[in-house]
């Protein structure tokens, strides 16, 4: 039978539990960055579908972009490969993004602390995960009893707990700064990462419409 | 079958209950666009939901890039001291 996560939860319970758990992750990180309550928790969660804040960062975006293209036009008389000016506007981007959560979650720090794009990139190889059999369930799990494991073990199902494990390893290496945080921190960071990382594509849409329509045709004026 | 909270194995997160690993799995899930169409089954197992998660991320990290390259050729296309670019700065923070 296979472990199974229902919606069914009572909402009081949940806001219990997650005052509980962020006291103990930072009593244990020693950082009080997570000194916010749920509620705000709940409402930086809303904050990245507000329509306000969409604009706010379209700005934010707008501005990053011209930056970006100065400076690239000032370094060097001769004009860099197209592809390096694409990782300089998606860096821009990825850093307006974290100036807007404003440092209250591990990735947004990680993006403005790490000036060096290279590694956080070379961190996205995709890697095939194949379904696992029970049998090889059983070998996985012993070869992991051998490393130093950093991740809390997941007991959902007990045949399911190394690969529960190792996506979540996988996972966090695809946010920034979780490569190597525990399983609760990976999991609310990447709930935070994906709203972000959706607002950032709805704004370079925006901006990608509004150009092209003053790009193709000349003004009307 | 009721587990234990202590599990086998020390580990630094080990008073994490799984109660609250498996909450923080179903706010997870309800970002996922794909496992929040669904609706056949209100439950899925916590190692699809992670697989999804990773693919879902992988996605929109990939379009964030074709995206990017995209407004390279655009912002090269329009002098930003033209009249074109003071209105789309007028647009956007208006």
């Amino acid at each position: 039978m296979a472990s199974l996560i229902s919606d069914i939860e009572p909402p009081t319970s949940t806001t219990s539990d997650l005052v509980r758990r962020k006291k103990r992750s930072s009593a244990s990180s020693a950082a009080s960055s997570r000194s916010s309550a749920s509620s705000v928790s709940g409402e930086i969660h809303a904050r990245w579908r507000s329509e306000k804040q969409q604009r706010i960062y379209s700005a934010k975006l707008f501005q990053a972009l011209q930056q970006v293209r100065l400076n690239s036009s000032a370094s060097t008389s001769s004009s860099p490969t197209a592809q390096k000016r694409g990782k300089a506007v998606r860096e821009a981007a990825d850093r307006a993004l974290a100036v807007s959560a404003r440092g209250r979650t591990l990735w947004s720090r990680a993006i403005l602390a790490n000036r060096i794009k290279l590694k956080f990139r070379k961190q996205r190889r995709p890697r095939a995960t194949m379904a696992i059999p029970a049998m090889t369930t059983v070998v996985s799990s012993s070869s992991n009893r051998s490393r130093k494991r950093r991740v809390s073990v997941l007991r959902l199902n007990k045949k399911s707990i190394p690969d529960v494990n190792r996506k979540v390893r996988v996972l966090g290496r695809l946010v920034p700064g979780c490569g190597k945080q525990s399983v609760p921190v990976i999991l609310e960071e990447a709930t935070d990462y994906i709203q972000a990382l959706e607002m950032q594509v709805r704004a370079m849409n925006s901006l990608v419409q509004l150009l092209s329509s003053y790009g193709s045709a000349p003004p009307p004026i | 079958m009721s587990s234990s909270r202590r599990s086998r194995q020390a580990s630094s997160s080990s008073r994490i209950s799984d109660d609250q690993i498996t909450d923080l799995i179903s706010k997870l899930r309800q970002s996922i666009p794909e496992i929040r169409q669904n609706r056949r089954s209100n439950t899925v197992s916590a190692s699809k939901v992670l697989q999804e998660t990773c693919n879902y991320i992988r996605n929109l990290n990939k379009e964030a890039d074709d995206l990017s390259d995209r407004l390279t050729q655009l912002l090269e296309s329009i002098d930003p001291n033209s009249p074109q670019a003071a209105v789309i700065r007028s647009l956007i923070n208006g």
